[in-house]
């Protein structure tokens, strides 16, 4: 998609629909709804030019709940259509709303795919660590030991990590947001959108019903800025209340210091570079959780590579460069006919 | 007629040739050869390729085998044939694989070379079947295949791994001696292939001529063979399989509708040649996605028709099992979408490379929910083109999911067909929205189709919603209420059924009226027509129905099936066609013919059959 200045001025209103959203009172998903509209008008797309594609769960009731071209489709499958989508028409802002059941679970394939193929598709995933719609079950990002309706006596199995499994995939933008901060949220589904290549966003996102507070060690509004560290590309990795901690590496690891002791300067501390093709930092820095490590918010990769679209237009202007044959007629009557008089 | 050098020819009407070897002997290439050449003269012709599931099965043994039929005609030839006129056996295997499927006095061509004792005990022989005494019904020409190409290509600095694989070459010469065919035309073939390897191309045409100048030479082929050119339509025509024919015929609906052309697939025996075929063509815009999975498949098909292209997916059965969730979501979003299913034998992985008929009913039921499909089959290689084009018109028209049934024997068979112009063909008529059209609603309905209207994303003012929730009816916004579901159902089947007023009448081959009507559906046409006309031929008061539009059926189907004393459902499976026509026609009683082997029918069989229900009566 062009980043036009002539595209016509839109506002987040123009996005708004008159129905009613029907995810529960101080549900993430408010918050987020609310930061992608605020997004939209900045990101240089018409507004005709949108899609958002979901899957199945709450989160991807989004669709319904957004003045946009929508698809709400089948559990799991939603990057699979929206590629169908984006290859047949590369102009469109192609969005896709997940959930942690239906992009870690059922649609594991279909996520991993879209990321190693790297299409220009923005994806947004919910992660509240539950399963909401069906009431209460765990899913594939889960603590261990997380007791629900279906795990009476604690899960017996290790949780993925989204981060983790993007960069295993390859994929080329990945950034964690929380639904608490609505600021952050948008800066960075405008990058996302900007990226050219598959961005995910994995928005940490409580769920009210069924997993309360299941962010509170990060999100606290008292111990936010000690447990959360905001990554921006080019400047150090400093993060706490009185923004004196920082990261700095050790060997082939992270390790917390604080600037003031033990000689540490700001100059010391690691400066993040989110472009860096290598993804071993990126990986890294996605892993980091508590109590030992603050949790990285922001953009963690942003690497600029090959678009899957992008070839794929290439070979057919190639091709039909090429090519002596214009038409079906011409299809029909090359190679070997044989003529009856 | 006198031939070469005084040696006699015999004229023929037909004859059926098959080439037998290991897999990677080069069978299938010299029967396209064949094919081609005959058709070139101006013969009928249908092929059938029978290949093994592995790519390399073991050498030398009957697992391994992989043959290659022609049937070539003076006259109409609809079948690949029952039984061989003429067998190359490049080895014990491949003798003992096609021994049973060779007429009597059938010229049988082995490669000599290749059967010694440590052969032929490979391929499951206790004794040397040369001195067996089981050939003696054959006219077996014993000829040093193997030997004797080396021997030729000795002057090409060509290691003997390669030129093993010119040993097709040998025996494509032979024939051409044979069936008294210009060499020029295997020439021709042969420069074509190796176009970019001069000294491989050399080494072949050498080889070419080795076989025709032994076959000139030894006494043991004194009598060659005339076919004589078919008398049929004037015109351009083509030897066409029925995966090309497939791919083509999609790509001619994306030309005429101006659509994008968009196949998202999974590699899958044997409907792998249309997502290859359709690969290469590019420079006709069709984009092809080879999705992670069948469920991906479909899903981006979905999406590139929500966006405005013509969504397609093929597969096979098992693919279709894993299609059917996507199925329901196109049903419900009403989107056109092309499903192709080239059926093989199942259940389960089952028989990859073999044909059957057995996917029937999972086209037509396989869904949750009432989920009504479009289901067509074709008929012959050649007809895909025309029925995977009906299948992208009807889809689109009437916004909806269309299964196209094609089947292993349609899908590699191939046929000569009568090249079309794209003019010529039906225009397909697209419901369409103008921009900011103020009264577009999502499922807002045509009122004599019942299809929701086209709204494509990137068109101004048309932002709309569409999903796997039910929605209301023309808002299309969510809906859980009750009657409006019982509405949203009922139209959605209506508008199904409603096909059938735009779908031709049903065909009867014969009389209206008579003793026993034979019907078929889908791939099996050329052994049923073929079978019924001999008959017809020989008085016999039978007639044929073979049914390409499955559901809906064609409206005059009733009163096809009323003017009979007996009906027979000849289909391979255990009677899936059967059990739907008792379901929609009840007032009539249904014989069976149901065989689940893998293979097609024979001619013989079926003729012995159809003659004991007409002695009945």
């Amino acid at each position: 998609m062009a980043f036009e200045t002539s595209t016509p001025v839109i506002s987040p209103a123009d996005f708004n629909l008159d129905t009613q959203v029907k995810w529960c009172p101080g549900c993430g998903g408010h918050t987020v709804l609310s930061a992608i509209k605020k997004a939209l008008p900045e990101i240089g797309v018409q507004k005709d030019k949108i899609v958002f594609v979901s899957g199945i769960g709450c989160s991807s009731r989004f669709p319904y709940y957004i003045n946009s071209y929508g698809f709400h489709s089948l559990h799991g499958r939603a990057p699979a259509i929206a590629s169908g989508i984006k290859i047949t028409n590369p102009e469109l802002s192609v969005w896709i709303i997940t959930g942690d059941g239906d992009s870690m679970a059922i649609g594991g394939n279909h996520f991993i795919h879209i990321l190693r193929r790297n299409l220009d598709v923005n994806i947004i995933l919910f992660n509240n660590k539950i399963y909401g719609l069906t009431k209460g079950q765990y899913s594939p990002t889960s603590p261990l030991g997380s007791i629900t309706k279906t795990s009476p006596d604690g899960t017996i199995e290790p949780p993925f990590l989204p981060g983790e499994l993007a960069m295993g995939a390859q994929g080329t933008f990945y950034a964690r947001v929380v639904d608490t901060d609505p600021k952050m949220m948008t800066e960075v589904f405008i990058e996302a959108a900007k990226h050219k290549g598959t961005s995910l966003v994995e928005v940490l996102q409580n769920c009210v019903i069924f997993n309360n507070q299941v962010h509170a060690d990060i999100t606290g509004k008292d111990v936010r800025e000690d447990h959360q560290i905001y990554l921006e590309h080019g400047k150090p990795m400093i993060f706490g209340k009185n923004r004196d901690q920082g990261l700095m590496q050790s060997g082939s690891k992270f390790i917390v210091v604080t600037i003031g002791e033990n000689g540490i300067k700001k100059e010391d501390i690691l400066v993040h570079n989110a472009h860096n093709p290598d993804d071993t930092r990126h990986y890294m820095l996605s892993r980091m959780s508590r109590p030992k490590f603050p949790v990285a918010m922001g953009i963690i990769r942003q690497w600029k590579t090959g678009v899957y679209e992008c070839m794929l237009n290439k070979q057919i202007r190639e091709a039909k460069k090429k090519s002596k044959i214009h038409s079906v007629n011409d299809l029909l009557r090359s190679g070997n006919t044989f003529r009856i008089h | 007629m006198p031939g070469k050098r005084g040696k006699k020819v015999i004229e023929l009407e037909e004859v059926v040739v098959k080439f037998a070897g290991d897999s990677g002997d080069g069978m299938q290439l010299t029967g396209s050869q064949f094919s081609d050449t005959s058709a070139f003269v101006g013969n009928d012709l249908a092929t059938f390729p029978d290949y093994p599931a592995e790519i390399r099965a073991p050498e030398g043994t009957v697992a391994g085998v992989s043959g290659f039929q022609v049937h070539i005609g003076k006259k109409e030839i609809q079948t690949p044939g029952d039984r061989a006129d003429v067998l190359v056996a490049m080895n014990p295997a491949a003798l003992k694989a096609n021994l049973r499927w060779l007429k009597k006095g059938a010229i049988l061509i082995i490669d000599i070379d290749n059967f010694d004792s440590h052969h032929y005990k490979k391929a499951g022989y206790i004794e040397d079947p040369l001195h067996e005494g089981t050939l003696e019904n054959y006219n077996v020409i014993k000829a040093p295949i193997s030997s004797l190409t080396r021997v030729t290509i000795s002057q090409f600095n060509i290691d003997h791994r390669t030129a093993d694989k010119m040993r097709n070459q040998f025996v494509a010469g032979m024939l051409y001696w044979l069936f008294n065919r210009n060499i020029k035309i295997g020439e021709t073939f042969l420069k074509e292939r190796f176009k970019k390897k001069p000294n491989l191309r050399n080494a072949n045409i050498a080889v070419l001529h080795s076989g025709y100048g032994y076959a000139e030479t030894i006494e043991a082929m004194a009598i060659t063979f005339q076919v004589d050119p078919a008398i049929r339509g004037k015109g351009l025509f083509r030897n066409i399989t029925g995966n090309q024919a497939t791919s083509w015929g999609l790509l001619a609906a994306a030309e005429k509708s101006g659509r994008k052309l968009f196949l998202g697939s999974y590699p899958i025996t044997p409907a792998s040649e249309i997502l290859q075929e359709l690969s290469t063509m590019k420079h006709l815009d069709a984009i092809t996605f080879q999705a992670e999975d069948e469920i991906a498949g479909i899903c981006s098909a979905i999406g590139a028709s929500y966006a405005g292209g013509l969504g397609v997916t093929s597969t096979s059965g098992p693919g279709l099992a894993l299609k059917n969730e996507a199925l329901g979501l196109a049903v419900i979003t009403e989107l056109p979408l092309v499903v192709i299913d080239v059926q093989r034998g199942g259940p389960s992985t089952g028989l990859p490379t073999k044909t059957e008929q057995a996917d029937l009913l999972q086209a037509l039921y396989g869904r949750n929910g009432e989920s009504p499909c479009i289901v067509l089959a074709a008929s012959t290689p050649a007809n895909c083109f025309h029925f995977a084009y009906q299948a992208a018109k009807i889809a689109m028209e009437h916004m909806t999911p269309v299964i196209l049934l094609s089947d292993a024997y349609l899908a590699n068979g191939s046929e000569l067909w009568s090249i079309p112009k794209t003019e010529d063909l039906m225009p397909i008529n697209l419901p369409l929205v103008d921009d900011n059209d103020a009264f577009y609603l999502p499922y807002h309905r045509d009122p004599k189709k019942l299809s929701r209207y086209w709204a494509i994303p990137g068109q101004k003012g048309l932002r709309h919603r569409v999903g796997s929730l039910e929605k209301a009816d023309v808002t299309g916004e969510v809906s859980y209420d009750p009657l409006n579901h019982e509405i949203m159902v009922l139209t959605r089947s209506e508008k199904v059924e409603r096909v059938a007023n735009y779908i031709p009448e049903q065909k009867i081959i014969g009389k209206k009226r008579g003793d026993l009507l034979v019907i078929g559906w889908g791939g099996t046409y050329g052994s049923l027509y073929t079978a019924v006309k001999e008959l017809q031929k020989e008085g016999k008061n039978i007639s044929l129905v073979q049914f390409n539009y499955i559901f809906p059926l064609p409206k005059n189907t009733g009163n096809v099936l009323k003017g009979f004393r007996k009906r027979i459902v000849c289909e391979l499976n255990l009677g899936q066609f059967s059990t739907y026509l008792r379901s929609k026609y009840p007032q009539f009683d249904y014989l069976q013919y149901n065989k689940i082997q893998g293979l097609p029918f024979l001619v013989t069989e079926l003729k012995n059959k159809f003659n004991e229900l007409l002695e009945e009566i």
